[in-house]
């Protein structure tokens, strides 16, 4: 019997931040589960929570109730076991492009040789050959991405988070971008958590998405993309997937407006 | 070439006051008190042996122990008020304070102490120049992005590293503009501390001069000691663009 492993599992998760005691529950007894190698996107307009929902399974905040499994574990300290990409690339200036791609092996105690030689080859792959000991500030925002998604690669965890990676670029570096990630995810079989407030990007990037309501959240939607892979563009025309962004789209709006 | 256009206007300006100067120290011919820049630059000549192997290197002395002390004592000071909050809020009113004393004022007090020592013109050297030190290193080690230290918390980061790879970077611009600020006082300090007792140094000799009415003797260690900044500032700034690499590249 074939059995896919659960990576993420959120069991009864509440939570509010620490420093307002009496404020109001972002999250109240929220229950979800992602399994091993799905892409899965959260939408939600913003101010949602969808980067608080980030900062809980990074471990950067603790849950005020209820618990977060990883890989079907309990860790109470959960920060070193998943990636995080966030929105803007965050690149060291003051580190060269393999610098900051190594930061997390360097982290870990990994020495200098050994990293340089496995980032050099990853950079080659990544489409920044060449490019190994230029400062960030030379690179287009498309190329600091892509140093920024190998530095999470690098952490070795299995799910990786990112947080609207793609916000920042213009629509044609978008496109490539969504395409080249992918292919990446494919290779590399991670379990990815995307979170995008572009119900396009979220449609052709994933398995399932999750709709993000407003506070509390006791319960995000779950809404299964029925399309194959790998995926064009095109296959966003079909009629099924019209409705279905519709849908989305008057969702969103319904939340903005209210 | 074009570094060196830039600073035509700079150029033609410094010549038109150095003639004026000479025009009018010829026409009132009382070098003791009005030297021109030509009895200047010859005394200099004159005194090139004493002034710089004798004086120079005194002060220069003076300086370097000076600024070394500064630098290890601002940035310590700067690396402990970053990491407790109980000795930033002690320290950081009282070092503010301490540069609302006239340090010239309490200059003759260390010579009480310390007598005619170097340590008594190190002292006042230190004095001015460790507050723009620990000012922009502390202020530096707080510049660093949270964004870009709860990122290295979720890469499993403890605090000693996120201190050594964001913190510390982000102040090394800032360390060395406080720096170059102290540089400059340094030569400042040492100076005023050479006046009030010494027995070699450019400050004492210029002083010197002062008490023999020789206008052009007081002048000429003034400009070894202009010098003297200037090619320590400028050695900083070399310093500072060969460890800050990547700031060329923004």
């Amino acid at each position: 019997m074939l059995m896919i492993k659960t990576v993420l599992h959120f069991d009864s998760v509440s939570f509010r931040y620490p420093k307002q005691e009496k404020g109001p529950l972002i999250y109240d007894s929220m229950k979800f589960t992602v399994r091993e190698g799905e892409f899965v996107s959260i939408l939600g307009p913003s101010g949602a929570g969808k980067s608080t929902l980030f900062r809980l399974i990074t471990g950067l905040e603790q849950p005020t109730g209820g618990k977060i499994l990883l890989n079907g574990e309990y860790f109470s300290n959960r920060l070193g076991h998943v990636g995080y990409m966030p929105q803007q690339d965050l690149l060291m200036p003051w580190r060269t492009i393999w610098e900051n791609a190594a930061l997390p092996l360097q982290i870990k105690g990994s020495k200098q040789a050994d990293m340089r030689i496995s980032v050099e080859e990853l950079l080659k792959e990544f489409g920044l050959g060449g490019h190994e000991d230029r400062y960030p500030a030379e690179l287009s925002g498309g190329m600091r991405q892509r140093v920024s998604f190998l530095r999470t690669i690098l952490t070795g965890s299995q799910v990786l988070l990112l947080d609207e990676p793609f916000s920042a670029l213009d629509a044609i570096t978008r496109l490539s971008m969504q395409e080249w990630l992918l292919k990446q995810w494919e290779k590399r079989k991670k379990t990815i958590l995307f979170i995008t407030h572009d119900v396009n990007e979220a449609l052709f990037l994933s398995e399932r998405i999750f709709v993000l309501t407003d506070p509390p959240v006791s319960r995000m939607e779950d809404i299964p993309v029925p399309l194959d892979r790998p995926r064009t563009l095109k296959a966003l025309d079909i009629p099924e997937i019209m409705v279905l962004k519709d849908r989305l789209i008057d969702q969103l709006r319904t939340k903005a407006t209210t | 070439m074009k570094k060196w256009r830039e600073h035509t206007y700079s150029f033609i300006l410094l010549v038109v006051v150095l003639v004026l100067w000479e025009a009018i120290a010829f026409n009132i011919k009382m070098t003791f008190i009005l030297p021109s820049p030509t009895d200047i630059l010859m005394k200099l000549w004159e005194l090139k042996k004493v002034l710089l192997l004798e004086h120079l290197p005194a002060t220069l002395c003076i300086i370097l122990i000076g600024l070394g002390i500064s630098i290890i004592l601002g940035v310590g000071l700067a690396i402990s008020m970053n990491s407790s909050k109980i000795i930033e809020k002690a320290f950081y009113p009282l070092i503010i304070f301490s540069q609302m004393i006239p340090t010239i004022a309490l200059a003759p007090i260390f010579i009480l102490w310390f007598g005619y020592s170097i340590w008594s013109k190190v002292l006042v050297t230190v004095l001015i120049t460790f507050f723009p030190i620990t000012i922009n290193t502390y202020d530096g080690l707080r510049a660093g992005s949270n964004d870009l230290k709860e990122l290295l918390l979720t890469m499993g980061a403890k605090k000693k590293d996120v201190f050594l790879l964001v913190n510390v970077p982000s102040a090394m611009p800032h360390f060395f503009s406080g720096l170059k600020v102290a540089v400059t006082l340094s030569v400042i300090g040492a100076a005023i501390g050479e006046w009030l007792g010494a027995q070699a140094g450019l400050g004492y000799f210029s002083r010197r001069m002062m008490t023999q009415f020789d206008g052009a003797g007081v002048f000429a260690p003034i400009i070894v000691l202009s010098a003297m900044g200037i090619m320590l500032f400028l050695l900083v700034k070399w310093v500072e663009n060969k460890t800050l690499m990547w700031r060329k590249s923004e």
